[in-house]
């Protein structure tokens, strides 16, 4: 490696985000962690030594196990309904029909919007008001004789957050089928055609041949969405303000944060949601990392 | 190549220079609080950079003030003593950093983050009592205002009662604006008369009548919005059940949170929000009141802000809407008050202080509490500016028990008014009293007076 004019360059341009992210993502990360092992309560730090008391606590906070409920309904609800949509539009538009490419524009075009403002509309549209105040959807449904439809969304007692799902899902199901479809793409078509000679059924192909064979993007999704899953924050809070019923980690980590001033709590609450996605993350890094390094 | 990149150098080096600016600037501000000594530091201000002295002439004609009144009868009433501040200190322009969110959980987010990273607003909201005293003077951020008191008269015109409430130490660390009323019961009078229903004096007769408007076929009489509206109904029903000697000791920590009293005032508030729409965590304060007007509910309890949302959407008083305190608080008067601060370290301190004058004087607070809903702290103030509600406040304030709100910041510090909003929150969900009342012997020995 000769160190000529360019290669300097370089290395001075890629340096201050080099830099900005040893600061900014790790060192924070570092400093979060002591403080969410410290007796911080206040406006001002107090770094006094707490071991590891703030986890302790937080694992027999009721709300914290209301959190991880609704984190877990949501996550499940989520992934798993953005991957039936994805893939199943995926088929469809696969099929190749006239005006793919309008459809599939279509689809994507929620992932466009940012998560606050689809909380807004679908806060307009699963309206849980009744009788002389009814809007939204549940107008609809009582306009169309599908009285058995009105919902309580949102405000439905314990099952609240599996209502927040369903706008989650409108909005990354195009995604995961944009997803799908350069899957779908890349099998070539002579496996179908070899399949439909030794006489599979088209569902058989989809079952035994194209469903194994797009594992790898199933996993790709599944990672993508669930670590959106695991930080959601804005479609609540847009959606349902700031309730305990439809509390998940991050929020309860900026209520106790800044509200109470419970800054040790919050850290700790920030470094397990850290944790949670990790666990999702890294796997997946090693496992890409070894399959990217054998090709 | 290198021709190139001569702009993006000149660009970094320009950076660096604006960052050193700011950073010795600070430095003779801090000298400002210890000394206020503003002589002293023009001149080492002169030693400076010549352009750095003019960009700091340039923003001592500013004031950056801090708050969350971004809608309503709050919005509007700031911009009225906004319009004061601007006739009487023409030079000075005045920056309004509000931030919305519901009774300030976001400014307060936002504004904690400011005051840790040093870069304070040169005056902030704050209510009176616990949520400064706990939070900020605890935290040293504040410097006393009595000097402002003395000088403008202060202590003569406001209540005797305020002032203990925020001071510490005898130091007076804000400057109130208005008073509020937490304990008010806003009711449709039409609904009422229609069914022979007069406003309840006690929990018994609002029972009765909700039963009775209930069996009239009102689904929810009582109109309730998101978390925060259920926190402010909950102090009132407390107050309502306890009494102000019981609701006061809980307070202060000579009373006891898992006494059988409290016991009662936790059923009678679980009995409250059986009358409740079921949709109340969808609906914001305006929301829920807005249902009271329209006559989709017959009451709603919300301080006397909404008096002001009431008049600014169209309704007269008496005929559109009418009030009483909350049942069974009749003689109380549970208090709120929005004052503003003067930090340690105001980057305009002098600007800061004058809109402080503004803010406590006579022409500043008839020109904002008129239109936000609110009495003013002062007692001498232009009776024939304040409506029909505004003057029965008034009236009461002056002859009624004074107690504090613990929504609105005024008997708890932010860390125990939080685990309380929770032990509320996880009792809305599961509907559990006796969880609720162990939560909240819980809170008040963890962050509350009690050991």
């Amino acid at each position: 490696m000769r160190f000529n004019k360019d290669r300097m360059l370089a290395v001075a341009l890629v340096s201050p985000s080099i830099l900005a992210v040893f600061i900014f993502v790790y060192g924070f990360i570092a400093w979060s962690g002591r403080v969410s092992l410290s007796e911080w309560v206040g406006l001002l730090p107090n770094y006094e030594w707490a071991g590891f008391s703030n986890y302790a606590n937080l694992l027999q906070d009721p709300r914290f196990q209301i959190d991880i409920r609704n984190t877990v309904i949501f996550t499940v609800l989520f992934v798993g309904g953005s991957l039936l949509v994805g893939l199943g539009l995926a088929v469809l538009l696969d099929q190749g029909l006239r005006g793919e490419s309008f459809f599939r524009s279509l689809f994507l075009f929620p992932m466009a919007i940012s998560f606050i403002v689809t909380g807004v509309v679908w806060r307009w549209l699963m309206n849980p008001a009744t009788g002389s105040r009814i809007s939204g959807l549940n107008l609809l449904f009582d306009n169309l004789g599908l009285d058995f439809l009105i919902s309580r969304w949102h405000t439905t007692p314990q099952w609240g957050i599996a209502a927040i799902a369903i706008p989650a899902i409108w909005q990354m199901s195009g995604y995961t089928m944009a997803l799908y479809l350069g899957g779908l793409r890349a099998i070539p078509e002579s496996i179908r055609e070899a399949a439909r000679v030794d006489g599979a059924t088209e569902l058989q192909i989809y079952r035994f041949q194209i469903l194994p064979m797009l594992r790898p993007i199933t996993l790709s999704a599944m990672i993508i969405l669930g670590h959106i899953s695991l930080k959601v924050f804005d479609l609540i809070v847009a959606m349902a303000g700031k309730q305990v019923a439809l509390d998940v980690p991050a929020i309860y980590m900026w209520t106790t944060t800044f509200d109470g001033n419970f800054y040790n709590r919050g850290a700790a609450i920030g470094m397990m949601l850290l944790l949670s996605v990790a666990v999702l993350v890294i796997p997946y890094l090693w496992y890409t990392l070894r399959t990217e390094a054998k090709v | 190549m290198s021709r190139k990149f001569t702009p993006f150098i000149l660009l970094l080096l320009f950076a660096m220079l604006l960052a050193a600016c700011g950073g010795s600037a600070d430095e003779p501000e801090a000298a400002d609080t210890d000394t206020a000594d503003t002589a002293s530091t023009d001149e080492a201000m002169d030693e400076e950079m010549a352009d750095e002295e003019m960009a700091d002439e340039e923003m001592a004609q500013s004031v950056e003030v801090f708050s969350w009144w971004t809608g309503g009868g709050e919005a509007a009433g700031l911009e009225a003593m906004i319009g004061v501040f601007a006739e009487k200190y023409p030079d000075i322009a005045f920056e309004n950093a509000a931030v919305a969110g519901g009774a300030g959980t976001n400014a307060r987010a936002v504004l904690a983050t400011r005051l840790q990273a040093g870069d304070a607003p040169d005056s902030w909201q704050g209510h009176a009592g616990q949520e400064l005293i706990g939070t900020y003077v605890a935290a040293d951020q504040l410097e006393p205002v009595n000097f402002l008191f003395e000088e403008n008269g202060w202590l003569e015109v406001m209540p005797e009662t305020l002032i203990p409430l925020i001071s510490q130490d005898g130091n007076i660390y804000s400057v109130p604006v208005n008073i509020h009323r937490a304990n008010v019961l806003w009711y449709n009078p039409t609904i009422l008369s229609e069914n022979g229903i007069d406003a309840p004096a006690s929990l018994d007769e609002w029972f009765a009548a909700m039963d009775a408007l209930q069996a009239a076929g009102m689904d929810a009489p009582l109109a309730m919005g998101e978390q925060w509206t259920a926190l402010h109904l909950f102090e009132t029903v407390a107050l309502a059940s306890l009494g102000p000697d019981a609701y006061e000791a809980l307070w202060d920590g000579s009373g006891d949170w898992g006494s059988a009293e409290v016991t009662a005032a936790l059923e009678d508030f679980a009995k409250v929000l059986t009358y409740v729409n079921s949709d109340a965590s969808a609906l914001s304060w305006q929301d829920a009141a807005q249902l009271v007007v329209n006559g989709d509910a017959a009451f709603n309890v919300m301080g006397d802000w909404a008096e002001g949302y009431f008049r600014e959407i169209g309704f007269e008083p008496n005929t559109g809407y009418g009030w009483a305190a909350v049942p069974g608080t009749g003689g109380n008067f549970q208090f709120l008050s929005d004052s503003f601060v003067l930090p340690k370290g105001a980057p305009h301190r002098d600007a800061a202080i004058a809109w402080l004058t503004v803010a406590g004087s006579i022409e500043g607070q008839d020109a904002f509490n008129p239109v936000k809903g609110s009495i003013p702290a002062r007692s001498d103030a232009d009776r024939s500016l304040y409506g029909e509600y505004l003057l029965s406040a008034m009236d009461d304030w002056a002859s009624n028990r004074v107690v504090g709100s613990l929504t609105h910041g005024v008997v708890a510090n932010d860390a125990w008014k939080s685990e309380i909003d929770t032990a509320l929150g996880l009792f809305l969900a599961d509907g559990s009293i006796e969880n609720f009342q162990t939560a909240l012997v819980a809170g008040c020995a963890s962050s509350g007076p009690c050991q």
